[in-house]
């Protein structure tokens, strides 16, 4: 059994009450935290642990935290972003559902370790029965003395808020969060000014996933140093993967990081291999940004090594031959799966949430989705794969925020290591018919 | 619905009020996605104009300002719906896993397609992106609630439900 940090809990009914919670050791890090620690300190911790934020992008949270600005009399802010909308990814939504105080608690530690009075959770709209979970565990914090005035006795003040979105990718984007959360559209603002700098309402503000807002928790317990030994090098502490697809045991897994690929896939502990004993054809490790890689390079990289779930050794051979630890979203895909058709489904996606405020990507979007829709439909030709390649290239580094990149990046790899599969949609339009285009529910 | 109306009921708006206390001083605009949730949960599942002008009225806000909002979102109709909003997801896991059957399903028992309302008023079909409910694919959300590994069975016992009772499904 691998390490459980966040998940060490799971097993114990009725968990989410605080009554419970409490019983198991709930809230006393977090008293200890403000009794006898100052924010720095805090900050400090969490920079030893090596905690790397865990919302995708991975950017170590210590570091993040020190950048926040500190000036006089200014409201500062933590947000904590709960949009999780990246396909393939549940984990958020797991964590909060079972284990509210635990996001609480770590809640308010980092408020505390960054000065911030007044804190919100934004979480999408569709998880409406989950922000009911979180704003039942937030009233119960409030009556027993752990929110609001004077925390636990120690002269600490903070409010916590569960503020609900409404369906849009978007909000996830930190900046395009922070609109939202003012009651504007989602559309992400021009950086810099970073949200360290001027986040909501122009006040300086981190933005942190759920995942690594609850990691605090045993990082506080533990000690920074303690929890830096925990998974492997530079990919520190355990990690939630989403696991979705053709696998026997889809759901959510806590890993401590630098188990293999192989293991995570085939072993009963986790997926429990491919369903039917099929075949494995592919994997999208990280969510549908992040780059799609076949069977032989998701188990080994290109040097022949096993192929750890590190953030270090999923993006070993860069977009070449690797791929992103990105949000945890793990799709399994068998051998009888059309790439060409996942594929579009996510530009289908991401023209969808394309928020449409810069033309490469909202125009580039709506192209690859239908270029892709005519190969897929049989009527597309060689050239229309040397356009869509084309397209995607076009689209990085000339856009406001990252969206454009996490539409440009699967269809980059769909191309590079699927491109056989195009020209066969696009040479043999008749045989496609009997290609199983989608999978029928006894799959 | 004539505008007359269009107010909320006492303790919902007094609801509206406690959440536009949750942000600073002069930045109560902030609550209005949560108080558009609440009028469309309340004024029969969409946003029509005046009820997005009695949302203006009670943020003390622009119209304009609540329709570009309003317009930004997914959740937010702006055309009536059915009683019964059935989104089905249709993104990667959800195909691997057969929502295309469940789609084509909820279509030839409704006899509707995808976009569509049956002409009784009763089912609104929606296809949406992914709900976050991955692992336990395919799923669909009616109204405010989800269901998650479906099967065709399942699927017809919901709508018979829905049907037989006459039933509005939940907005929040
Ligand atoms: C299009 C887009 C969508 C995103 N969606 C999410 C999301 O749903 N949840 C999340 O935590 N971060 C998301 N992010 C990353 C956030 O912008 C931000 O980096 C993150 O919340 C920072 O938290 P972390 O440092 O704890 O990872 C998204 C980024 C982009 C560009
Ligand atoms: S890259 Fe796309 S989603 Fe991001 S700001 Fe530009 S148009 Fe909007
Ligand atoms: S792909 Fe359907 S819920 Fe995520």
């Amino acid at each position: 059994m691998g390490k459980k940090l966040l998940l060490k809990n799971d097993h114990i009914p009725y968990i989410h009450k605080l009554s419970v919670y409490r019983e198991h050791g709930g809230y006393s890090v977090l008293e200890k935290t403000l009794k006898t620690m100052t924010p720095d300190a805090v900050v400090e911790e969490v920079k030893k642990s090596g905690l790397r934020g865990r919302g995708g992008a991975g950017f170590p949270t210590g570091l993040k935290w020190s950048f926040l600005a500190k000036p006089e009399g200014v409201a500062r802010y933590l947000v904590c972003n709960a949009d999780e909308s990246e396909p393939g990814t549940f984990k958020d939504r797991y964590l909060m559902e079972r284990h509210p105080h635990l996001l609480i608690e770590g809640m308010i530690a980092a408020s505390f370790a960054l000065g911030a009075n007044t804190s919100y959770i934004y979480i999408r709209g569709e998880y409406f029965y989950v922000a009911r979970i979180l704003e039942q565990a937030v009233a119960e914090a409030y009556e027993a003395g752990i929110l609001g005035q004077n925390i636990l006795g120690t002269g600490y003040n903070l409010d916590l808020h569960v503020q609900i979105g409404a369906g849009a990718y978007i909000c996830g984007e930190e900046t395009a969060l922070l609109e939202s959360l003012e009651g504007k559209r989602g559309n992400p603002r021009i950086k810099p000014p970073f949200p360290a700098i001027e986040g909501l309402y122009g006040c300086p503000t981190v933005v942190n996933n759920v995942e690594t807002i609850m990691a605090v928790v045993p990082i506080l317990e533990l000690s920074g140093d303690e929890y830096a030994k925990i998974g492997l090098g530079k990919s520190a502490g355990t990690k939630l993967i989403s696991a979705s697809g053709h696998i026997n045991n889809p759901g959510v897994y806590e890993i401590e990081m630098g188990i293999t690929v192989e293991d995570f896939i085939y072993s009963q502990e986790y997926c429990g291999g491919i369903k039917g004993g099929r075949k494995l054809k592919a994997v999208v490790a990280g969510g549908s940004s992040v780059p799609i890689l076949p069977a032989d390079l998701i188990l080994k990289t290109a040097n022949g090594e096993p192929r750890l779930m590190t953030y270090e050794s999923l993006g070993e051979g860069g977009f070449i031959s690797g791929t992103m630890m990105g949000s945890g979203g793990f799709i399994v895909m068998d051998e009888d799966t059309s790439i060409v058709k996942n594929l579009y489904t996510f530009a289908r996606f991401y023209h969808h949430e394309s928020c449409g405020q810069c033309s490469p990507c909202r125009e580039g979007t709506g192209w690859m989705e239908k270029i892709i829709g005519k190969i897929l439909d049989g009527h597309g030709t060689l050239q229309d794969i040397d356009l869509l390649w084309d397209i995607q290239s076009k689209i990085e580094g000339k856009t406001i925020c990252p969206l454009g990149e996490a539409a440009a990046w699967p269809v980059a790899a769909a191309i590079r290591h699927f491109r056989s599969e195009f020209e066969e949609y696009v040479t043999k339009p008749d045989s496609i018919k009997d290609i199983k285009h989608y999978y029928r529910l006894q799959n | 619905m004539t505008t007359e109306q269009i107010v909320f009921k006492t303790e919902i708006l007094a609801l509206a009020h406690k959440l536009m206390k949750r942000y600073p001083e002069g930045k109560h605009k902030s609550a209005l996605i949560p108080i558009l949730h609440l009028a469309q949960a309340e004024f029969g599942g969409w946003l029509s104009p005046p009820t997005m002008d009695y949302v203006a009225s009670v943020l003390n806000i622009a119209p304009i300002e609540v329709y570009e909002t309003a317009s930004f979102y997914s959740m937010f109709n702006l055309k009536p719906v059915g009683k019964c909003l059935i989104e089905v997801c249709r993104t990667s896991s959800c195909w691997l896993c057969g929502a295309e059957d469940i789609i084509e399903h909820i279509e030839k028992t409704l006899h509707i397609s995808v976009g569509e309302t049956t002409s009784d008023g009763m089912f609104t079909l929606k296809a949406v992106e992914c709900l976050g409910s991955c692992g336990t694919a395919p799923m669909m959300q009616v109204g405010a609630d989800y269901h998650e590994n479906l099967t065709i069975e399942k699927v017809d016992t919901l709508l018979k439900d829905f049907k037989s009772e006459n039933k509005q499904s939940r907005y929040c």
